[in-house]
Formats: structure tokens, sequence, C-alpha cells
């Protein structure tokens, strides 16, 4: 559809009017602390005072909405105390998402930031680095929802005898092999998933290891060659610690990242199969069942498993800082 | 139950604006925007006025929604804005509690009409479109789309299921008469099963709905098995979902679907129709590749073929036929074929299955 500006023009006013009022706002603080004899904590609060009131509406509120419709019945609204909690553990559905979602956080960081390492290691130090990590990039430009959909033709079944059009099932074949529904034997469908996953995240860990590595002093490698080192020593002795802190931001973000994957659970199969994992189980439950206590009792769960790794992430970091 | 019920019909609600759907017009194949605006005069104009319609049909079903108001739009003046989504079961929560509802929705399923209805989210059918409807439509169809004696809307649209599609070619050659019953049923396929070849195929993949085509299977199964009676229990939820009843329909179900010997015929083993949608299963059967004896059909790819068209199953390739007639006519609104008199036993069944020939068609 092309853009018509006039049939959007109450929309472009909305957005003009939205625009103006926030630097009305901005103008009348700054007006405010160059004026009066306002005190330092005060100003400082001034100055927040907007980033809290769009978080309080954006986050805060939500999130203790969540909180109390977690309690609460989905379909009547009726109060219904740890209901909701206790079929998370104790409901099959439940249990294997968050079985899953348990092997997603365990292998998906770990494989795709031993990926990125090896491939770092490897490209940090070559002529052809730049290209080496847009290949690897490329991934990450592509969406979860494009990656689902890519990987989801690679593991395409066809029946035997008919032509396979999944890569995967084709180099099966072509081995003499029997083609296989990647996607529905359980319980390694959800490897399959994984591996998807990580196609689609190791760029990520790459570049920023590759950056770590090369930022590391090019006299501790030289003089550890002197000294006789091996490459895997240096690897392991020399480059390994200088990157401890990168490699532990990279495992972190990942962790946090994976913990909420949905996309491409949700584009290859729809959770079927026992592929579910949280985020997705949540997503289903609130929307497409109507149990919207179900939902945000997962929902809170999640938040809860985030929280240690957000929080050792801002620690980390101000540790750093 | 879920997808069970999906597609067997679709109803209107939320009719916020005109009367314009109620009892089914006659006259089928109307050329659109040339009509005159007489029959519409009662709706007046309303030039400007925008109508939001959303729905879970696309593409060539969509199209065809959208004919069958283009006099309506046109005569009065109202800009009916159709908007079909596949997720719609999903999303209608979302758009209903982000309080961007629209104007009207085509419910797929009766029993998500009926959790809408109860959190107090339609709005009732105006008392013109009760009358209509009551002067259009049986009790039981009306039933659909009625929440504790409240009308929120009207059926829209139904579609054939449970049809068992045959090779004539395959049955003539081999000798095999076409069953009229279970038993008989059951015999053909273990004839042609021990013949060597597999008798039923069945694609089931359906993105995030994979599997509903079982559900009709289950529904069929139940109602052949043990009446309405149970089966509008089963809906109503009085008796568990898991009753044994229903366990036997779907073990007997399984003994077709998940048996290997039986299962799935031109595509491999039973456990492949995961991954062959409902679509693909009813292509495949051109004559090359047919070793398709058998397999029930439901609706979206009939739902492809134009409503009230003729009977010529163009999407059906001619080395199939159905074993017998459905036993509710295929009809829509604003189609030619109105009224049925044979309108289903009980409001939600659909059909039998396998069909019997004693059905006649309205």
């Amino acid at each position: 559809m092309p853009f018509d500006a006039v049939a959007q023009q109450p929309k472009l006013l909305y957005l003009l009017q939205g625009v103006a009022a926030f630097a009305a706002v901005v103008s009348l603080i700054l007006l405010a602390l160059h004026r009066g004899p306002v005190r330092r904590r005060a100003a400082a609060l001034i100055l927040l005072a907007p980033a809290l009131l769009l978080l309080a509406v954006g986050l805060v509120l939500p999130g203790l909405r969540t909180l109390a419709l977690s309690f609460t019945d989905g379909g009547t609204g009726a109060w219904t105390g740890l209901d909701n909690y206790a079929w998370a553990f104790t409901d099959h559905r439940a249990l294997t998402a968050l079985r899953n979602t348990l092997a997603w956080v365990v292998l998906v960081p770990l494989t795709s930031t031993a990926a990125g390492l090896l491939y770092a290691a490897a490209v940090a130090r070559s002529r052809f680095r730049a290209l080496a990590l847009s290949l690897l990039l490329t991934p990450m430009a592509i969406s979860f929802v494009g990656a689902g959909v890519v990987w989801k033709f690679v593991y395409a079944y066809r029946p035997a005898g008919a032509g396979q059009i999944g890569l995967l099932n084709r180099l099966v074949v072509a081995f003499g092999g029997e083609p296989r529904q990647w996607l529905v034997d359980t319980p390694w469908n959800v490897l399959f998933l994984i591996v998807a996953t990580v196609w689609a995240q190791v760029g990520f860990a790459a570049v920023l290891l590759t950056a770590a590595i090369r930022a590391v002093p090019p006299e501790l490698t030289e003089a550890a060659l002197l000294d006789g080192a091996s490459p895997g020593q240096i690897l392991r002795r020399i480059t390994l610690p200088s990157i401890r802190p990168t490699l532990l931001v990279v495992l972190l973000a990942q962790a946090i990242g994976t913990l909420k994957a949905f996309d491409v659970v949700t584009t290859m199969t729809g959770g079927q199969f026992d592929t579910g994992v949280l985020a997705q189980e949540m997503y289903d439950q609130a929307f497409r069942y109507g149990e919207t206590g179900r939902g945000a009792a997962l929902a809170v769960l999640l938040f809860l498993l985030v929280t240690p790794f957000v929080a050792h992430q801002v620690r980390a970091r101000r540790r750093a800082g | 139950m879920r997808s069970g019920a999906r597609l067997a019909l679709a109803v209107i609600t939320l009719v916020v604006t005109a009367t314009a759907c109620g009892t089914p017009q006659d006259g089928g194949s109307r050329p659109h925007t040339t009509a005159d605006c007489a029959p519409y005069a009662r709706y007046g104009e309303h030039p400007g006025t925008e109508v939001t319609v959303y729905a879970e049909n696309r593409d060539r079903e969509a199209d065809l929604f959208e004919e069958t108001w283009a006099d309506f739009a046109h005569c009065t003046g109202i800009d009916v804005q159709y908007e079909g989504d596949g997720e719609f079961e999903a999303r209608i929560q979302v758009r209903v509690d982000g309080g961007n509802a629209p104007d009207v929705a085509f419910f797929p399923q009766p029993g998500l009409l009926e959790r809408f209805a109860r959190a107090g989210r339609l709005k009732p059918a105006s008392a013109g479109v009760a009358a209509l409807a009551q002067q259009g439509w049986s009790a039981d169809w009306n039933s659909y789309a009625t929440v504790d004696g409240t009308l929120y809307g009207t059926p829209l649209v139904a579609n054939v299921k449970s049809l068992v599609w045959y090779s004539p070619k395959f049955f003539r050659a081999r000798g095999l008469s076409v069953p009229r019953t279970w038993t008989e049923l059951m015999a053909v396929t273990e004839k042609v099963a021990a013949s060597g070849v597999k008798p039923w195929c069945a694609g089931i993949e359906s993105a995030q709905a994979t599997g509903w085509p079982v559900t009709d299977w289950i529904e069929d199964v139940l109602l052949r098995q043990q009446g309405t009676r149970v089966y509008d229990q089963w809906v109503a939820h009085e008796i568990p979902f898991d009753d044994p009843r229903v366990i036997k329909a779907m073990d007997t179900v399984g003994s077709i679907l998940k048996n290997d010997r039986y299962a799935n015929g031109g595509f491999g083993p039973a456990r492949s129709m995961a991954s062959i949608s409902f679509q693909e299963a009813a292509r495949r059967s051109s004559p090359a590749t047919a070793r398709c004896t058998a397999r029930p059909r439901s609706t979206p790819t009939c739902g492809r073929r134009a409503p009230g068209s003729d009977r010529t199953r163009t999407s059906t390739p001619s080395s199939c036929r159905e074993t017998t007639r459905p036993a509710i006519p295929y009809w829509a609104a604003g189609s030619s074929r109105r009224r049925s008199p044979t309108v289903p036993r009980s409001g939600r069944s659909r059909s039998t299955w396998p069909p019997r020939t004693s059905r006649t068609r309205g």
C-alpha cells in the first residue's frame, strides 16, 4: 500500500502534537532548572521525572498488573491464589516449556559463544577479518522470524521417494538414509530449533569477541610466543583470561535473550510437538487460549528467571565503569 | 475441540451500524455494483461512514466476502474495510483488549464467540437483526451465536466437512464396492491394506493449528458412535473432555490414522501426516502419484470453491470423487442456495462420517 500523506494526515498531526508536547516539557524543565535556585537533588529529580513517568506507565504498572493477574482465573477474573503457579509446575505443557527453556538457556549461550570464540580467535588477526565477520553477521541482520522460516525450509520433510525440498533431508537421502521429520520427532526437535537460534546469534558473539581479542596487548602474546607457547596455550592462558569480562557479557546477554526466545519457536513449530518455551507458552495461554491468569503466571516466572542475569549484568557493568 | 469447531461456521458479531446481515439474500450470481439500490433503501445512506470487518478468511474466500457486500456498500455509501488475518483467533483478543476492536468480526469458533460474549465484549444483535435472523435461520443455526439467550450475530458461511474421497478407477480396478457402513469401510480398508497399498491418506499440518483435521475426525466418529446428545454434552462441557466415550472415538480414529498399515498412503509412515498440509494431501492424487485411495476431506479446500457456484469440483482431481453426497448442502450467505430443508439434526453436528447415502441434499 503506498503511503498516502493526505489520508495519514490525522496521524501525522498527532505525531506533530506529540513532538511539540515533548519539546515543551523538556523546555519547561530546562527553564525551571535554569531559573530558580534549585538544589542538586531536586534538579536530578526533575530531570529524571519524564523518564520515571514513562517507566512507571510502560513498565512498572503493567508489571504490577501482570503480577495481580497471575493470581486470578483467566476466564472469570476470580482470585485463585497460587493455582496458576501450581499449574505451571504440574501441567505437562508448562513443564515441557520449562524443561525446554532450561535446555535453551544452557545450550544456546554456551554453543554460540564457543563457536563465536573459535571463529573470533581464527579471524581476529586475519587479513580477511572484515569479510569473515560480515559473513557471520549476516544472519543477525535477518530477524529471528526470518531465520525461523529459513530453517523451517532446511528441516522440511517430504516423504521418501518424493523430491526433498529440505536441505537436511536432501543430504540424508543423498547418503542413502530415510528422510526424517526433524521438527516433529521429540526430543531432538528442540535441539534443531536451538541450532537455528545459534546460527542466528553466533555473529553477535563473534564480533564482540573479535574486538576483545584485538584489544589484548600484542606484547603479551609475543612474550608467550617467545617463551615457546603453542597457539592452544596462548588461547587458554593469555587470550581467554584477558577477554573474560567480554566473554561474560556475551554469555549473559545471550542467556537473557534466550530466556525470552519466542520468534524462532513460534515460526518453526508454534510450540507443538513438545517444543514450547516459556515466552511462547505464555503467549499461547494468554492470547490464544484466553487463560490470562496462567499466561501472567508464566510471565512472572520468566521475569524472575531473567532478573538474576540482568542484576549480574548491571553489577558487572558498574564494576567495569 | 478448539480447532474442531473452527470453520464449522462463521458468525457475524459486534454489529454496530447497519442491519445488513440477517436473512441471506436470494439471487446468487447477481453481478455486483450494477444492482439497483431499492433493496438497500431501508438501510439509508451513510456516505463517509466506515465499517471495519475483521476475519480469518483470506484470498479467495475474502474476495467472495467482499463481493457479497459490494452492492450494500455501493448503495449505502458505507466503506466496508475488510481485514483477513490467519491469526485471527489469537489476535482478536489482543485487538479487543487494546481498544482496537473491529466493528464486525467473523468468528470461526462458536466457543471463542462465547468467551467474548461472557466477558461482555460483544454487543447484542439489534432487534432488527434478531428478527431477520429468526426469519432466515432455524433455531439450531442461531444457537451458534446465542449465549445465555442473547443473540450476538448470525451465521455467515458454512463449509462441508467430513467427506471421504476415493478413486473410482482404483476401486473399479480392484473390484471394490463403495462402502455404505462403517463395517464395510473397515473391510475395504483392510482388504486394500492386505494387498500392500496403504488405503488412507491425510495431511494435518496447518502451521500453528496443526492437527485440527484430526479433531474433525474425532467429532465425526463421536457423532457416529454416540449420537448428537453426547456430542452436545461434550461441547457444553457437561461431560469431561476425556470422557471414556470420547477416548473411544479418539481410539477409533487412531486405529486408522495411527496405523502404519493404513496410513499415510502416498506419503509414508502414519506419522508423516504431521508434516503434510491438509491442502497438499488433497492435491496429491494426480493419477501418476495416486496411491491415495480414500481420504477425508475437509473445509478449507472446499471453501476455496466459490460458494454458490455449481458443483464441479475444480480443485478436485477427476480421479477422486466423493463417496456420497454431503450431509449438509454447501451454501453461503448471498448464494442462491439459500436455506436447506436439511439442517443438521443437532446444532453442532455437521454431518456424519463416513457419509450415509440416506441423506438428501436440500
